[in-house]
C-alpha cells in the first residue's frame, strides 16, 4: 500500500500541543488510521499525555483513559476485561506509551498483562529517553548519549525490550518507525486483526531531545534503520522475520556507517574515538547475532 | 439464611452477591482467602465475572479503575502493604469519581513483618477520596459490602468505597450471620449505571492536562459528594434496616443516652468495648459506646457527648491517635488511648481499665505510658 492509499479518516485532530517535528503525532496519526474509531487508548504519563490539549478540549478523537506512569498495561487489562463482559470485543484496547513507561517504570505491568494473555495492543513509541520531563536517561537510551542525567554520555547500552516481550511468546511482536509509514500501517493493521497480547514498538526520533533540526525527524528515523541502529521486524506466532529495509540489510545490503546517524545529533557531539569503537562493536555484535538466527 | 463463616469468606460471598463484572486482585496475608474463594466461585461457574490475576496491588486497583471507566461494576481486596502500594491509584479512583468497591483487611505495616491487626494501613489512606467503612463483626462485613456498592454508585456520590475489617480477629474467625437471598440482594442493589464511560461512539479524553481552576473545581465537587454521602449512607442504612432488620447509620450508638463517659472506637475494638460497657453498667457505671462505622465521611454530627474516651488502634507519629485528633475540633472533653498497636490484644477488661483511668483524668499509650 502506498501512502496515498492510507485511509482518509483522521483521529488526531488540530489543536494538539506537540512540538514542531514531533514523531509521536506522525506515528499516532498513522496508527489510528489502521486502528479506526473502535479503539480505546490507555495512555500513561509520557509526552502523549500532555499533548492532548488542555481540558476540557482534546485533539484526540478516540476515547482516552489517561493513567499513572507505571500502570498502562494494567489499565488496558481492566478495559479489556470490561469490554468482554459488555460483549464489545470489536473494540480494541490500545496502550500508547513512551519508552520510560514501558522499558522502566511500566515493565512490571506490561509483563503481567502479556503473561495473562490480555486481549490488547501495546504500542511503545521509543524516543530513547524521558522526554516529557525534559530529556533524562531511560533504559532505552543508547550508549554515549547525552541527557540531562548523563552529562558526559550514558555509560551503558540500551536494553532490548522487544526481546523481553518476545520471551512472553505472545501472538504478535513488531518494530516500526515513522520513515516507513506503509510498514508501520501494515503492522498496526495486522495486529488489530489478531487477538491476545500484541506489542509494537515505534522508533521515534525527538528533535529537542536528540538535538537535531525539527525538519529532520523523518530522515533521522530512516538513517537509524539504514545504519542498523534500529531494526524493523515482526514475529507472528513465533515466526520471526525482518521487514522492509532491515530485511535488505540482513540479505546483504551494506549498513550505512553509524557515524552518518550519530553526527546529526547534538546528543552524541562529545563522543570519543573509543566511544565510537564501543558503539560500532556493539552494533556489529548485534547484527552478527541477527544473521546467525 | 444463617451461616457460620470467617470474615474473609463472608467478604468474598458479599462481593459475589453484588455481581461485579470485573475483579482484579492480588493475594496478601491476611486477605488471601478472599482471592482464593473468588477464584473458586469463578472456576465453578458460580460467579459471572472476569477475574484478572494481576501481578501487583497497584495493577489490581488500576484494572478496577479502568474497568469501572469502561462501564462495569468492579471489586478488589487487599491488606496492609497491598493497600499502601495502591495509594497512588486510590487517589486516581477518587479523582476519577469511579465507584470501585474494595475490602481491606487491616494489618500492621512493616518492618518488621507483623501480620496482626492495626488500622494504620487504611487510616493512612483517609485523604484519598474513598468512603471508608469499618466492620466489627462478620455480619457487618457482609452488610457493609453490599451497602457500599449502593452508596458509591449513587449518582450524587460516585466515589469509591472501602470496607475494612481486622486481620485474623475477623478475617479468620467464624461467626454466625444472616445472609439474605440473592433475589433480595438484587432487589436492593440495582445494576450499575456509570456516570461516565469510555465510549467509542462519544469519545472523551479523561484525565488530560487540566489548569488549576478546573482542578480545584474537581476537588470541591469531591468534597461536596463526600458531605452528601453522610445523608445517602444514612438513607441506605435505613433502607437496609427495613428490608433486612439491621438498620445502619454513620455510627452505632450503644447505651449512650444517660452515659457519663462514652467510648469512641471502631472495628473489632468496638465489639470488645460493647462487652466492657455492659460490664461497667452491671457495676453501676454509666458507660456508653459509639462505634464509628464510617471514618470518611467523618461523622462529626454524631459525636455529641462529653467525656468521650477515644481508643485508637493506630498512630500518627508526632501527632497521636488519628481518630482522637480528627475529633479534636469538637468542643467536648475527651481522653485519648492508643492501644492494640501491631495486634497487641485488647480485651474488654483493658477497656474497663481505660474507663477507670479516664475518670482519674489519665490517658496515653495503654498500657505502656498512661498519665
Amino acid at each position: 500500500m502506498a501512502i496515498k492509499d492510507l485511509p482518509r479518516d483522521e483521529y488526531l485532530l488540530k489543536g494538539h500541543a506537540a512540538c514542531p517535528g514531533c514523531p509521536i503525532t506522525v506515528a499516532l496519526r498513522i496508527a489510528l488510521k489502521a486502528l479506526g474509531n473502535k479503539t480505546i487508548l490507555v495512555i500513561p504519563a509520557c509526552c502523549s499525555s500532555v499533548i492532548q490539549a488542555l481540558y476540557p478540549k482534546s485533539g484526540f478523537n478516540v476515547p482516552i483513559l489517561n493513567i499513572a506512569f507505571e500502570a498502562a498495561a494494567a489499565g488496558a487489562s481492566g478495559v479489556s476485561a470490561a469490554l468482554k463482559k459488555l460483549d464489545k470485543t470489536d473494540i480494541t484496547p490500545v496502550v500508547w506509551a513512551g519508552d520510560g513507561g514501558s522499558y522502566d517504570i511500566g515493565i512490571q505491568a506490561l509483563s503481567g498483562a502479556l503473561e495473562r494473555g490480555t486481549n490488547f495492543i501495546y504500542i511503545c513509541y521509543n524516543n530513547q529517553m524521558y522526554s516529557n520531563t525534559g530529556i533524562q536517561r531511560s533504559g532505552a537510551t543508547p550508549y554515549g548519549a547525552w541527557t540531562t542525567t548523563t552529562w558526559t554520555g550514558k555509560k551503558e547500552h540500551q536494553k532490548e525490550l522487544g526481546e523481553i516481550v518476545r520471551a512472553h511468546h505472545i501472538p504478535y511482536v513488531a518494530t516500526a518507525t515513522i520513515s516507513y509509514p506503509e510498514d508501520l500501517y501494515a503492522k498496526v493493521l495486522k495486529a488489530k486483526n489478531m487477538k491476545g497480547p500484541r506489542y509494537i514498538e515505534i522508533f521515534a526520533p525527538c528533535p529537542p531531545g536528540w538535538r537535531f533540526d525539527m525538519s529532520k525527524t523523518i530522515e533521522m528515523a530512516r538513517l537509524a534503520v539504514e545504519t542498523g541502529a534500529w531494526i524493523l521486524y515482526e514475529e507472528i506466532d513465533g515466526q520471526f522475520a525482518f521487514t522492509s529495509y532491515s530485511k535488505k540489510i540482513l540479505e546483504g545490503r551494506d549498513r550505512k556507517p553509524i557515524e552518518e546517524w550519530l553526527q546529526l545529533q547534538g546528543r552524541f557531539r562529545h563522543l570519543t574515538e573509543d566511544d565510537m569503537k564501543k558503539i560500532n562493536s556493539h552494533l556489529d555484535e548485534k547484527w552478527n547475532q541477527y544473521k546467525k538466527s | 439464611m444463617i451461616v457460620i463463616d470467617t470474615g474473609n469468606n463472608i467478604a468474598a460471598l458479599a462481593a459475589k452477591m453484588a455481581r461485579p463484572k470485573v475483579i482484579a486482585a492480588y493475594p496478601i496475608t491476611p486477605q488471601t482467602k478472599v482471592v482464593e474463594r473468588i477464584a473458586e466461585f469463578v472456576e465453578k461457574g458460580e460467579l459471572d465475572t472476569e477475574y484478572i490475576h494481576v501481578e501487583s496491588e497497584h495493577s489490581a486497583m488500576t484494572a478496577c479503575i479502568a474497568a469501572s471507566a469502561t462501564g462495569v461494576r468492579t471489586f478488589t481486596a487487599t491488606a496492609s502493604h497491598g493497600l499502601l502500594l495502591m495509594h497512588e491509584m486510590l487517589h486516581w479512583a477518587g479523582l476519577s469519581r469511579l465507584p470501585v468497591v474494595m475490602v481491606n483487611v487491616n494489618r500492621s505495616i512493616g518492618p518488621g513483618w507483623n501480620i496482626w491487626s492495626d488500622l494504620n494501613d487504611s487510616l493512612s489512606q483517609r485523604d484519598t477520596g474513598w468512603i471508608q467503612f469499618y466492620a466489627s463483626s462478620n455480619q457487618e462485613i457482609f452488610d457493609n459490602v453490599i451497602q457500599a456498592y449502593k452508596i458509591a454508585e449513587n449518582e450524587e456520590i460516585f466515589l469509591p468505597a472501602m470496607v475494612s475489617y481486622d486481620g485474623f480477629i475477623l478475617s479468620h474467625t467464624s461467626m454466625p450471620l444472616d445472609v439474605p437471598d440473592q433475589s433480595k440482594i438484587d432487589a436492593f442493589l440495582p445494576a450499575f449505571k456509570p456516570g461516565w464511560t469510555l465510549d467509542v461512539e462519544h469519545p472523551i479524553t479523561h484525565g488530560n492536562i487540566v489548569s488549576p481552576k478546573p482542578y480545584m473545581d474537581i476537588r470541591y465537587s469531591m468534597e461536596k459528594a463526600m458531605k452528601k454521602a453522610q445523608k445517602i449512607i444514612q438513607e441506605v442504612g435505613e433502607e437496609w434496616g427495613k428490608k433486612f432488620g439491621r438498620p445502619y447509620g454513620l455510627v452505632q450508638e450503644y447505651r449512650c443516652d444517660d452515659a457519663d463517659y462514652v467510648f469512641v472506637t471502631m472495628a473489632a475494638l468496638a465489639a470488645e468495648a460493647k462487652v466492657a460497657v455492659d460490664n461497667l453498667r452491671d457495676k453501676g457505671e454509666k458507660a456508653g459506646l459509639i462505634n464509628l462505622r464510617t471514618v470518611r465521611p467523618f461523622p462529626y454530627s454524631q459525636l455529641k457527648y462529653d467525656n468521650m474516651i477515644v481508643i485508637d488502634r493506630d498512630i500518627s507519629p508526632g501527632l497521636g491517635g488519628i481518630i482522637y485528633h480528627e475529633m479534636k475540633k469538637l468542643n467536648y472533653t475527651m481522653y485519648s488511648f492508643i492501644a492494640g498497636i501491631g495486634g497487641v490484644d485488647v480485651s474488654y477488661k483493658d477497656i474497663e481499665r481505660m474507663y477507670q483511668l479516664a475518670q482519674d483524668d489519665k490517658e496515653g499509650w495503654y498500657p505502656l505510658e498512661v498519665k
